[in-house]
């Protein structure tokens, strides 16, 4: 299974000489002008600017066609304004620490290409929703992290471990892979217009890491979290409106997850 | 200003710091402050794998696991520690796993096990599946496992506490020999209100990975600037063959991010502009699986040599279209999502741009195979730890392997964590002096001072240039020339530093002034990089002199220890640990 991948490789060399002369684009890139819509936030007073108090800031900034959205708030806050905050660090997709309100869609600014983001119109961004604002486009992650926590997010087995490692077939793993690739970056609960209205609903998010737990053959916890989950502030709460799963920069398939666990807790099977 | 004191205050939250954490926390009241929220940190970014000579697939052995972490290190490598690494390598992964890790299974439920470049079985004799895996994300999975386990054991997080400065109780170059010492704390500024807070501990472990942005192209975070690294320096203490920088052969073409060695583990072959598979000529045995030092270099002399790809003939190809599509959508999601995102090419029917990217720091602050910090060559510091990346222990030597870095946080990780904890167990709460935090006040109050107008140069354009000029002269290959070009530069940027302001002159989520600290210590590094590069004539492993283009173990088969002193970076030596396997030279 492991090694029949392989076509031969020799003969391949035709295919990748068209594939070096297709990605001659890659190098010569375009640049042109966006303006981006920025919602600011200052705890502190700033100029004619009242402490908390939201407003709206345009910037004007010549970027390349392959650039992010990062990208752009990276030159406004090194080349205009240093003040713009906001939080990033892989630039890559996968800390999950720039999800951002961008053209009204929950987005990781540093997955966002401003080519695929009409930028002929100015393009606007926002902090994610339903959390508090502490600064430009910084929230409060705390109340996120609070549900997460409370779902018991770590592997519960009974029984002595084993010497080895416990046994897992590919099957048994493959019921819960898509969810164990959140990288907590609150996109999806942050879409969620429950979540908007009803603070204390868990989110999205803190269901899809209960069921990478909940449907992981080695642990035993299953029922203590679908009890929590079957609380009121719980997944009954889903309306199934598949924000979450737009929104997710991971391509997890949030409502399909949520469904098997109020499928779970409706069969008493898990 | 609040005054905390701990027992044992860890300082990051990747997973070097929050293996140390899971061990300490169960003993000693333990802090962990970290500049990120703990799965922020760049540890989730790796791709390929952790090595663990397991033989859950084929036939292995620790000890050809440790034959080829020495060989790799072109024989820089201390054999004791690398030795005490492959040997612990097995329950590292075990645990991990206890933990709830999911790694990718055999069809009997074992752990998965493949190829990964460098390591090999009989003592080179082939390829061998030693690196353990979950699909292309093993980094991301051991950062939550590791986040999961600080959640249930109740590890208490300062997240987005940025530590600037470590309190020691004399200052170690003007401490005479055989005198004792010791850590007291560290200065940290919390992100939310601006305010600079010190903590006293009985034992500090660094934990704060590498320092990727001194070059331009990385892949490495923005975040990783090399901050634990700079803060020990400064403190007086000195930073182990920091010239050694890996340079990953494929960072995807103009970013930097990576696309992992396991593309190439899992078939991947490289082609130069005339569709030739080149590793032929400069690895005839293992080809493009040598080890990455090897194969960024040849990348680098193709596209010298004019045989690069694109309109600028600046790149080469990692082709994977020879295998099937479900095989790379299984095994390489992730980073064949990268090509198509950032750059518009389809893995499964193109090549994908690829050159060299600055990846891993092998040098970093000494300490021993339990984690103590030297402060020179010979003496440790009493309570002050280090682990992970910004580690030197050294296991990675001249070169790091694949998958070795995820073992090397995970074993000594666990191992600062607990010498750490036996530490406070019998230490008193040390006293910080009264104006533990004047230095960090210092740079802070004079970085918000100034007008910020335009008349004063911008951290962001000193940012660049530094990162520019490195990635020019001192990338894969240096001569004296490239690198006192550099250096010469290095002084003037560093004026140019004292008189930045910022713009940003709240205390809240000041960002700005935290981009410009984090400079601060891009700088400091940059100068011991250089320096050290400088003086090593000779070309070993990560560090390539076109005018010194081979090994030299009569005079450099030692480590660098640099040192900043009033006068500038001075350079001492301390001798490489060989056990058993006597250096030879190194072909693949
Ligand atoms: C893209 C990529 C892929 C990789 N793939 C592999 C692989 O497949 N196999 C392998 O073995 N290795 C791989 N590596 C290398 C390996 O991932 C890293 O070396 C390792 O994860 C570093 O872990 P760490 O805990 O030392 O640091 P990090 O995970 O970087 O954590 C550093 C921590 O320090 C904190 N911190 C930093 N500065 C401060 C400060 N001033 N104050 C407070 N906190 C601070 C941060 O908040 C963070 O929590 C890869 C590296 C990269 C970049
Ligand atoms: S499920 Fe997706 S959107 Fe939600 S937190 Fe996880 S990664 Fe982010
Ligand atoms: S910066 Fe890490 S996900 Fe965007």
């Amino acid at each position: 299974m492991r090694t029949a991948a392989t076509k031969d490789a020799s003969t391949k060399d035709a295919a990748t000489k068209d594939a070096a002369t297709k990605v001659a684009a890659t190098g010569e890139v375009a640049t042109f002008e966006v303006i981006l819509k920025i919602r600011r936030n200052n705890p502190e007073a700033s100029g004619e600017h009242e402490a908390g108090a939201g407003y709206w800031q345009e910037f004007r900034v010549k970027v390349h066609s392959t650039e992010r959205i990062l990208d752009a708030l990276h030159t406004i806050k090194w080349e205009q304004d240093g003040s713009l905050t906001f939080r990033r660090s892989c630039a890559h997709g996968v800390c999950g620490s720039d999800a951002m309100r961008i053209n009204g869609r929950n987005r990781l600014a540093c997955k966002a290409l401003i080519k695929d983001l009409h930028p002929s119109r100015p393009i606007t961004i926002e902090p994610i929703q339903g959390l508090p604002v502490l600064k430009d486009l910084i929230v409060d992650m705390e109340p996120f992290f609070a549900s997460y926590r409370e779902i018991m997010p770590f592997l519960m087995p009974s029984g002595d471990a084993p010497k080895r490692e416990r046994l897992q077939s590919p099957e048994q793993r493959a019921r819960f892979e898509d969810t164990t690739k959140c990288i907590l970056c609150a996109a999806c609960t942050t879409s969620c217009p429950v979540f908007w209205t009803d603070g204390q609903y868990f989110g999205p998010a803190a269901i899809v890491n209960a069921h990478r737990f909940i449907f992981d053959s080695r642990d035993d916890a299953a029922w203590e979290r679908l009890e929590i989950l079957n609380d009121r502030d719980g997944v009954w709460k889903c309306r199934t409106t598949f924000n979450c799963t737009d929104a997710c920069p991971r391509g997890i398939q949030v409502t399909e997850a949520i469904s098997q666990v109020k499928r779970a807790l409706a069969t008493h099977r898990v | 200003m609040t005054h905390y004191e701990y027992d044992v205050v860890i300082v990051g939250a990747g997973g070097a710091g929050m293996r140390a954490a899971l061990e300490s926390s169960q003993r000693s009241k333990t802090a962990v402050l970290t500049k990120l929220y703990p799965t922020r940190s760049h540890t989730g970014a790796a791709q390929g794998g952790m090595a663990a000579a397991l033989s859950n697939v084929e036939d292995d052995n620790y000890e050809w696991h440790v034959y080829d972490t020495v060989k790799g290190g072109d024989y820089l490598v201390d054999q004791d520690a690398a030795e005490i690494m492959c040997r612990e390598a097995i329950d590292a992964v075990l645990d991990l796993e206890k933990m709830g890790l999911p790694f990718n299974r055999t069809e009997d439920g074992k752990i998965d096990q493949r190829r990964f470049g460098g390591h090999t079985r009989e003592h080179g004799a082939a390829p061998v599946r030693r690196a353990c895996y979950a699909a292309d994300r093993t980094g991301h999975m051991i950062l939550q496992t590791l986040y999961q386990q600080c959640v249930k054991q109740k590890v208490e997080f300062f997240n987005e506490f940025y530590v600037l400065d470590l309190i020691l109780s004399k200052n170690p170059q003007s401490a005479k020999k055989g005198a004792k010492v010791s850590v007291t704390g560290v200065v940290a500024l919390e992100l939310a209100t601006g305010e600079i807070h010190t903590f006293s501990a009985k034992s500090v472990v660094f934990a704060t990975g590498g320092a990727g942005k001194v070059f331009k192209t990385t892949s490495n975070a923005h975040t990783l600037t090399g901050d634990g690294m700079a803060i020990a320096l400064r403190a007086g203490l000195p930073l182990q063959d920091m010239e050694f920088f890996q340079f990953h052969p494929t960072g995807l073409y103009g970013l930097g991010i990576l696309l992992s060695e396991a593309a190439r583990g899992e078939g991947g072959i490289l082609r130069n502009s005339e569709g030739e598979r080149f590793m032929e000529r400069y690895a005839p045995s293992i080809k493009d699986l040598a080890p990455r030092d090897v194969v960024a270099r040849a990348i680098a002399r193709e596209v010298r040599e004019g045989r690069g790809c694109g309109p600028k003939k600046d790149y080469v190809l990692l082709d994977l279209t020879h295998l099937s599509p479900e095989h790379i959508d299984e095994k390489l999601p992730d980073i064949t999502e990268f090509a198509r995102t950032y750059l518009g090419v389809e893995p499964h029917t193109e090549g994908v741009p690829t050159y060299p990217t600055a990846h891993y720091a092998m040098g970093g602050i000494p300490t021993t195979v339990n984690g103590e910090v030297l402060r020179n060559a010979t003496e440790t510091v009493d309570g002050l730890y280090a682990a992970g990346e910004c580690a030197c222990v050294s296991v990675h030597g001249a070169n790091r392997l694949g998958t070795n870095s995820l073992l090397d946080i995970n074993v000594f990780g666990r191992r600062a964590g607990a010498a750490a904890a036996a530490h406070a167990a019998k230490a008193p709460q040390p006293s910080m002096p009264a104006h533990a935090a004047a230095r960090v006040v210092g740079i802070v109050e004079r970085l918000l001072a100034g007008t910020g107008d335009a008349s004063s140069p911008r951290p962001g354009d000193i940012r660049s240039e530094l990162q520019e000029a490195m990635d020019r002269d001192a990338q894969v290959f240096r001569t004296a020339e490239s690198l006192t070009h550099v250096q010469a530069k290095v002084p003037g940027l560093k004026e140019r530093f004292a008189r930045a302001t910022i713009q940003d002159k709240g205390r809240r989520f000041n960002t700005d002034l935290l981009e410009a600290i984090e400079l601060g210590f891009l700088l400091d590094l940059a100068e011991v990089i250089l320096a050290g590069a400088l003086a090593r004539e000779e070309s070993r492993g990560g560090h390539f002199r076109e005018d010194f283009p081979t090994r030299d173990d009569k005079k450099f088969l030692k480590h660098t220890l640099a040192y900043a002193t009033p006068t500038g970076v001075t350079l001492d030596y301390k001798p490489v640990v060989i056990t058993k396997y006597v250096p030879k030279e190194r072909v693949y």
